[in-house]
């Protein structure tokens, strides 16, 4: 009896599983982002920025037929591992081109899923060159790596007259090992030195780290990581009376930072592809659309404040609708055709890709400082690579 | 029915589902996910089969299965990287010390034979240990396996801790369900073997295997390496299953879930973990992929719908079948017509009766 | 005198570790010692505890709370017992390491759900998460706490085990299970307060770890539980003092290793230390020596 039971049950899950929705007239947008793991936080705000664009303007006419747009979202788990499977996933589901992902490891991962389903993706805010290079289905939206560590490495010697770094990178993340080699090599090019330091998946005690930081007399902390660890960075280096500046990527522009800098002494600057009140009608629709519904509050960490990836995920939805109309068919090659030519003018600047790899032509990180007072980002200056 | 009829009919039945994935391949788009399923499943099902194999049939509780796994991946996408690849997979290694690639069968067999290698050295210490110990020092060699890959002083070969990809990858799923098939086999053939029936001997009762004449020692590492081997040549198929390999991905939660493929399916049942290797995998990637999602049904929203929810009924129904079914799907016994004829005829029989 | 300035902030975070590692090693160290059970759930538990403080103290104040999540863990190790552990009693021992993994699964499930699979921000805690200075270091006061507190704690549990009725049942069910079943010891009992026991350390040791380290993710407790294990073994598993100084090695030992720079083998050098001492002394360094009854 009991096998009977059991089987009875795999049937029921094999029924529910084959009951999948068509509905006429619909285009499939895939989003590839994480909403747990190291990166939930970020890919959630990122997914944010989508949902917002997709209310903001949920239709599409693609070859003289209005679309109505479907995100179809699947959750990365921040992981290698599982990412491709959840690529497979939005495969199966017929979307017509992917948004994503918000970490480097997972879109390089899942790249070649992509590919061999013939699906373009357009990277949020994946900047390792590894997502793009030498494919031509992977399109990108932010800045990169080489010039991100570039910028920061500048900033580093240039306003704190750093001689010696300490770059702490996590084992086994593309993103976070790339941007601290980038950082290194420009950091040293400049006559400066490195101490490079790595602590591996799943580390919550970063007392030795810091310790080492000081003990080396660094004249800057540089840790490009996930903003999990960062909380603990940030906590630890407190905590301990470190007093030189802490410096990071794009991944650390976050509320999440904020919360665990309030109310203590840290010097916190990061590069980030937005500053909010860079469009101000923007900011404000955005605040208001988010407060307006507790999981949207929840996702976004619990407040209204706008986030870089929340407005590069706003953006990378409305260049895929570009790239839609342009193409004028839902046939995932025509808008990989399509995408090439696609430009846009969106919260975060111009939006366009170069012809080697598909990788968008922006020459300018913004460069933010946490103020600890008030738990607000607040700019410091534009900065490019000479 | 004679031992030699129901070989045949069980290859029959062998080429019958193999003959059904290939018109599964034909009928379904390319990127159904019930074809990502089964390359995957098939992938688990070696690699249950070789846990098994240690576990099952030899009483050699080893929890090292994900860093044998890891051995392979790495060995299968070192050998097999294009030339002309790996300047931008090496980036940060210039192009790595490595400067020749060797065809997908060569690269597969390597990382079975480095597989076993490693493991016949890791077994020269452990393998004196005795249940948990050895359960617990395998566990440990499998995170040691994992930093040693991801150090970067050996980047030159291992890329550090960065993935390693643009290897030869497959896209049919004949590929892995040939592969896996034939190692299956092969290891069946062990298992029926003399060897086979000095391993389980081992397992039954150790001392009594050993007054009567057989070499403890050697049969346990024998039974290691050969486990080893085959999850080794698993890792190199997971590799190119996923198209990239991470150290990182290695972890001891993969091996957890191989034990409980193995478990569920029956400990010392070769069919039982290729068929609990097949639903668990439906179940965790496929099957169950509704509950994460939002549902109404006419208006009403249905509770407890979200991202996440799938897992958790998941891991509640392994507990049941943990609690209630501990001998698993198919206990010790394998999979055959006969069984299944016993097994209706008992339960026509039974009715039967209640009719009367 | 500079040698020490330099390495004393290295040895504080050792200690500190050593004695979180040491009240999760305690749990698993007596579960064996009873049940030969590697409870794989450990580790998870301490994750829990720590959950339901993040949660509770957005409703409770911190003085309700804490004692709150002393009660609601012993509540959960106890049911964990009691519903996943108890009806395999008989059932063959893979089984029931097999029913751990199953709820170390369901409980890390569990609590992604809950979360969203976003980190938690720990409450700070009053006076033990602020920062002083001893000597050339800057650290945070539960550092200091930590060791002391966990000492005291052995030792109040080592006079429960060698003094008290209930202290003597576990030793007489550890040493063999049958016999004192036979002698009218009520043995479910028994085990039923070993996981108590256990759980309540872990709780204390959440309380304590999470405050240094003040994120919660779901996976939180696996590394930390994975090594108290190895410490529980490491020191011979089944003895408590054994548990506590292998956690106390591994804890300073891990901290060295990252101070020299090899960061990258902080996690498999407590795994490497592992197999050398299983190798050379198998039962641990205070493990009672096991015979193979023929």
């Amino acid at each position: 009896m009991k096998k009977a039971a059991a089987l009875a049950a795999c049937a029921a899950l094999c029924f529910a599983s084959v009951m999948s929705v068509s509905a006429a007239e619909t285009v499939k947008i895939g989003v590839y982002e994480p909403a747990s793991g190291d990166n939930g936080a970020g890919g959630k705000q990122e997914v944010l920025g989508m949902q917002f664009a997709n209310s903001v303007c949920p239709t599409v006419e693609i070859g003289g037929t209005e679309y109505d747009v479907e995100l179809v979202i699947v959750d990365n788990e921040s992981s290698n591992e599982k990412g491709p499977t959840a690529a497979s996933q939005l495969v199966s589901e017929g979307v017509s081109v992917v948004l994503g992902s918000y970490g480097s490891g997972v879109s390089i991962a899942a790249s070649d899923i992509f590919a061999q389903a013939g699906v373009p993706a357009i990277g949020v805010t994946c900047t390792n060159p590894q997502v793009t290079e030498g494919n031509t289905h992977y399109f990108r939206i932010c800045f990169l790596d080489p010039f991100q560590g570039t910028v920061l490495a500048n900033f580093a010697a240039e306003n704190f007259e750093a001689k010696k770094a300490y770059v702490l990178t996590k084992l086994g993340d593309d993103y976070s090992t790339g941007l601290g080699f980038y950082f290194q090599q420009a950091f040293e090019g400049l006559g400066g030195e490195v101490v490079a330091d790595t602590f591996p998946e799943g580390n919550a005690d970063f007392t030795s780290y810091v310790t080492t930081a000081t003990n080396e007399g660094a004249d800057v902390i540089f840790a490009p990581v996930s903003t999990e660890a960062a909380q603990l960075i940030i906590d630890t280096a407190t905590s301990q009376g470190v007093t030189v500046p802490l410096l990071a990527g794009d991944t650390w522009d976050s509320n999440v930072i904020l919360n665990a800098a309030k109310g203590k002494d840290a010097q916190i600057y990061v590069t980030t592809f937005y500053q909010e009140g860079g469009d101000p009608e923007f900011d404000s629709s955005i605040k208001e659309w988010i407060n307006s519904d507790s999981t949207n509050l929840a996702n976004n960490g619990g407040d209204d404040t706008v986030a870089a990836v929340t407005a590069m995920g706003y953006d990378a939805y409305f260049t895929a609708l570009e790239a839609l109309k342009a193409a004028g068919s839902t046939d995932p090659a025509a808008v990989n055709e399509a995408l090439w030519g696609v430009t846009y003018s969106g919260v975060t600047g111009e939006i366009s890709f170069d012809e080697v790899n598909g990788d968008a032509n922006r020459d300018v990180a913004y460069v933010k400082v946490a103020n600890t007072e008030t738990g607000a980002w607040e700019f410091v200056a534009e900065q490019g690579v000479n | 029915m004679s031992k030699r009829k129901n070989t045949i009919i069980s290859a029959l039945l062998l080429l019958a589902l193999f003959g059904f994935i290939l018109i599964l391949e034909r009928m379904l788009p390319p990127t159904h996910i019930a074809l990502t399923v089964l390359k995957k499943s098939c992938i688990y099902a070696l690699v249950a089969v070789s846990m098994n194999l240690l576990n099952g049939f030899t009483g050699l509780f080893s929890l090292g299965q994900a860093g044998f796994m890891l051995i392979g991946a790495y060995t299968y996408g070192i050998l097999t990287i294009p030339v002309e690849a790996r300047a931008s997979v090496y980036m940060y290694y210039g192009g790595g010390i490595i400067q020749f690639a060797v065809p997908v069968a060569v690269g597969i067999l390597a990382a079975g034979i480095t597989a076993a290698a490693f493991a016949w050295l890791i077994g020269l210490p452990v393998l004196r240990l005795k249940s948990d110990y050895l359960a617990i020092a395998t566990l440990g060699f499998a995170e040691i396996i994992r930093a040693v890959f991801m150090w970067d002083k050996l980047g030159v070969l291992t890329n550090g801790s960065n993935l390693l990809r643009k290897f030869p990858t497959f896209s049919s799923v004949t590929f892995p369900f040939i592969v896996a098939g034939c190692c299956i086999a092969v290891m069946v053939l062990i298992i029926n073997s003399s060897y086979g029936r000095a391993f389980k001997a081992i397992r039954d009762d150790e001392i009594a295997a050993e007054a009567m004449g057989i070499n403890l020692a050697k049969h346990k590492r024998m039974a290691f390496c050969i486990s080893s081997f085959f999850a080794g040549v698993g890792g190199a198929l997971l590799a190119m299953y996923q198209t990239s390999i991470q150290a990182n991905t290695f972890k001891s939660a993969m091996t957890y879930e191989i034990l409980l493929i193995v478990v569920i399916g029956g400990l010392g049942s070769v069919t039982g973990s290729c068929i609990a290797s097949f639903l668990f995998i439906a179940c965790s990637e496929w099957w169950l992929r509704f509950l994460d999602a939002e549902m109404y049904i006419g208006d009403f929203k249905v509770p407890l719908l979200r991202s996440g929810f799938r897992k958790v009924v998941f891991a509640v129904i392994i507990m049941i079948i943990v609690l209630f079914y501990r001998r698993g799907i198919m206990g010790n016994k394998e999979f055959s017509v006969e069984g299944i004829c016993n097994f209706f005829k008992k339960r026509f029989g039974r009715k039967k009766e209640a009719a009367s | 005198m500079d040698f020490l300035s330099k390495n004393l902030s290295y040895l504080l975070a050792g200690v500190s570790v050593g004695g979180q590692y040491a009240l999760i090693a305690i749990g698993y160290t007596m579960v064996y010692g009873i049940l030969r059970l590697i409870n794989f759930a450990h580790g998870d538990i301490f994750t829990v505890a720590a959950l339901i403080l993040v949660y509770s103290t957005t409703i409770l104040p911190l003085y309700i709370a804490i004692p709150l999540v002393l009660v609601a863990t012993v509540a959960l190790g106890y049911i964990v017992e009691r519903v996943a552990y108890k009806p395999l009693r008989s059932a063959p021992r893979m089984s029931i390491m097999i029913s751990a993994i199953g709820v170390s699964y369901l409980l890390q499930n569990l609590a992604l759900y809950i979360t969203g699979g976003l980190a938690q921000t720990y409450p700070a805690i009053p006076i033990i998460s602020e920062s002083i200075k001893i000597g050339p270091a800057t650290t945070k006061v539960v550092t200091v706490v930590t060791p002391v507190l966990t000492i005291i704690l052995v030792i109040v549990l080592m006079w429960l085990i060698n003094h008290t009725k209930v202290g003597m049942a576990m030793r007489a069910v550890a040493n063999d299970f049958e016999t004192s079943r036979l002698m009218g010891i009520k043995v479910d009992n028994v085990i039923s307060v070993t996981f108590v026991i256990g759980s309540f350390l872990a709780a204390v040791g959440s309380l304590l770890y999470f405050t240094n380290y003040a994120s919660v993710v779901p996976t939180s407790g696996a590394m930390p539980g994975l090594k108290a294990f190895v410490a529980a073994v490491f020191g011979g598993i089944g003895s408590i003092p054994g548990a506590v100084i292998g956690a106390f090695i591994i804890g300073i030992c891990e901290n060295i290793i990252k101070g020299l720079g090899w960061t990258t083998f902080s996690d498999a050098f407590t795994f490497a230390l592992l197999i050398v001492v299983l190798i050379v002394k198998p039962t641990g360094l205070f493990g009672e020596k096991a015979t193979d009854k023929v």
